[in-house]
């Protein structure tokens, strides 16, 4: 059985950049015929992650590439306990830590607009944060286990006795994913107030391995959603995959048809939704099982 | 030899243009010439971008920031004139603080004349830049520096002093 978590996760470090570009290039043909046009190819995310690795590597500090490295490094590391089974706290604490080398890697350029964005960044971590704490609790009120491992095993799957979690949760998921209406850190659009936000001060090579370590965390987050269907019976992976697949594309929706909103307002609904949403649940949760 | 041709991201600088140019930039992120087929994406970080792409004259406010802009780019990096005064100084050019075309403050590889340049003007000036973009790239892998940008760059600054 270890060896089976091992292969997990060495296919999750080796793999993962290959479906995450592959989901964004999806997303993005879909973005396009949303908007009625005919849209980049669907392997243009890897074209763009080529050119961005072959630029004359540029940086603001030399820190800076420290900090990318370190911020994709806690990235790989994050989705990689996870496939190996290890305890999700710790994964969405090792997460935090990502994102704190990824706050640094913007502060340290002295940029107003990177600080702007970095500053934002963190506003999007207390919007996301109490959810994320209580999808881990939920699972584990559920499971009795924070491991991965243990959440993957029962007979029913975790979104029958967590439906309003797994709302909070795709609720924050497009906070996590920078899509609109809360890409307020940075933009993957020209729209943006602040140039680039937290990503104006990176340069080329730099931004090739955001790009990666972006990938990483989107198979990482929809990981995340996996976990609350899949059970103990095979097929339900593959109901895992339809599920992913349907909130992927709601998620491109919502950002194709909302505009950008202030930090506060981003951070009143989602712990709104957070408290509404995922801690009825749990309060019935914790009534019933309890 | 790594084709890099497929995704050339450009940064848009507005000179002292009429705006004319600036509208029909945008126009071609549209649906209806959707730029963003060739994998161009509009980005507003000199950082990332590939291709700087100017309209307007310059006047002695915007050339520092011009040449700024120019330099923050990182190699291999394309510049693109779009509209008339972009390349030339069109009809502002004899005002008295017009400086003139782009090419007054960095090299300037594609020139896209009309007033206004139209879409179609615009894409296929970026896809000649695409060749240059892929040139440079190549030249800069052999360890050959960019000899007729840097040559550019020492004219430009000599003008300067």
């Amino acid at each position: 059985m270890i060896s089976g978590k091992l292969i997990s996760a060495i296919c999750y470090v080796l793999f993962a950049p290959l479906i995450g570009g592959l989901i964004d290039g999806i997303g993005r043909k879909i973005s396009a015929r949303m908007q009625r046009r005919v849209g980049p190819p669907l392997l243009q995310p890897f074209y763009d992650l080529g050119k961005l690795l072959h630029k004359d590597p540029v940086h603001v500090a030399p820190s800076q590439n420290f900090f990318m490295m370190s911020y994709l490094f806690f990235i790989v590391m994050t989705g990689g306990m996870m496939f190996l089974g290890m305890d999700i706290l710790m994964c969405m604490f090792v997460l935090s830590t990502a994102v704190m080398f990824l706050y640094f890697a913007a502060v340290v350029t002295g940029s107003h607009y990177s600080a702007i964005g970095a500053s934002r960044e963190l506003l999007q971590m207390v919007a996301y944060e109490p959810c994320v704490l209580l999808t881990c609790v939920a699972f584990y009120l559920v499971r009795g286990s924070f491991e991965t491992a243990e959440i993957i095993k029962g007979d029913v799957s975790p979104i029958v006795y967590l439906p309003g979690v797994f709302v909070a949760f795709i609720f924050i998921l497009t906070i996590k994913m920078r899509k609109s209406p809360f890409d307020i850190s940075t933009s993957h659009h020209p729209n943006q107030e602040i140039v680039k936000g937290i990503t104006s001060e990176i340069g080329s090579r730099n931004f090739g391995i955001y790009t990666l370590a972006e990938w990483y965390e989107t198979v990482f987050l929809l990981g995340m959603v996996a976990l609350f269907i899949i059970n103990s019976n095979p097929w339900s992976i593959l109901a895992a995959v339809v599920v992913i697949a349907l909130v992927y594309f709601l998620e491109i929706l919502i950002d194709n048809t909302s505009a950008r909103v202030k930090s506060d307002v981003m951070i009143k609904v989602s712990w709104a939704v957070t408290l509404v949403a995922a801690g009825f649940n749990i309060l019935v949760l914790i009534f019933f099982l309890g | 030899m790594y084709k890099i041709t497929r995704s050339p991201w450009v940064m848009h600088y507005d000179g002292s243009s009429c705006n004319g140019c600036d509208i029909e930039v945008l126009a071609c992120l549209t649906p209806v010439y959707d730029a963003e087929r060739f994998g161009i994406i509009n980005t507003g970080d000199p950082l990332q971008a590939d291709i700087l792409l100017i309209t307007g004259g310059i006047n002695t406010q915007n050339a520092p920031v011009v040449k700024q802009l120019y330099d923050q780019m990182a190699d291999p990096k394309v510049v693109v004139a779009v509209g008339v005064c972009a390349c030339t100084g069109g009809v502002f050019k004899d005002c008295y603080n017009i400086l003139g075309g782009a090419d007054q403050v960095i090299p300037v590889d594609v020139y896209v004349p009309g007033c206004a340049a139209r879409p179609q003007a615009i894409i296929d000036g970026i896809v000649k830049g695409i060749g240059v973009f892929q040139e440079r790239l190549e030249k800069m892998e052999k360890g050959e520096s960019l000899t007729d940008n840097k040559k550019a760059e020492e004219t430009a600054e000599s003008e300067d002093k």
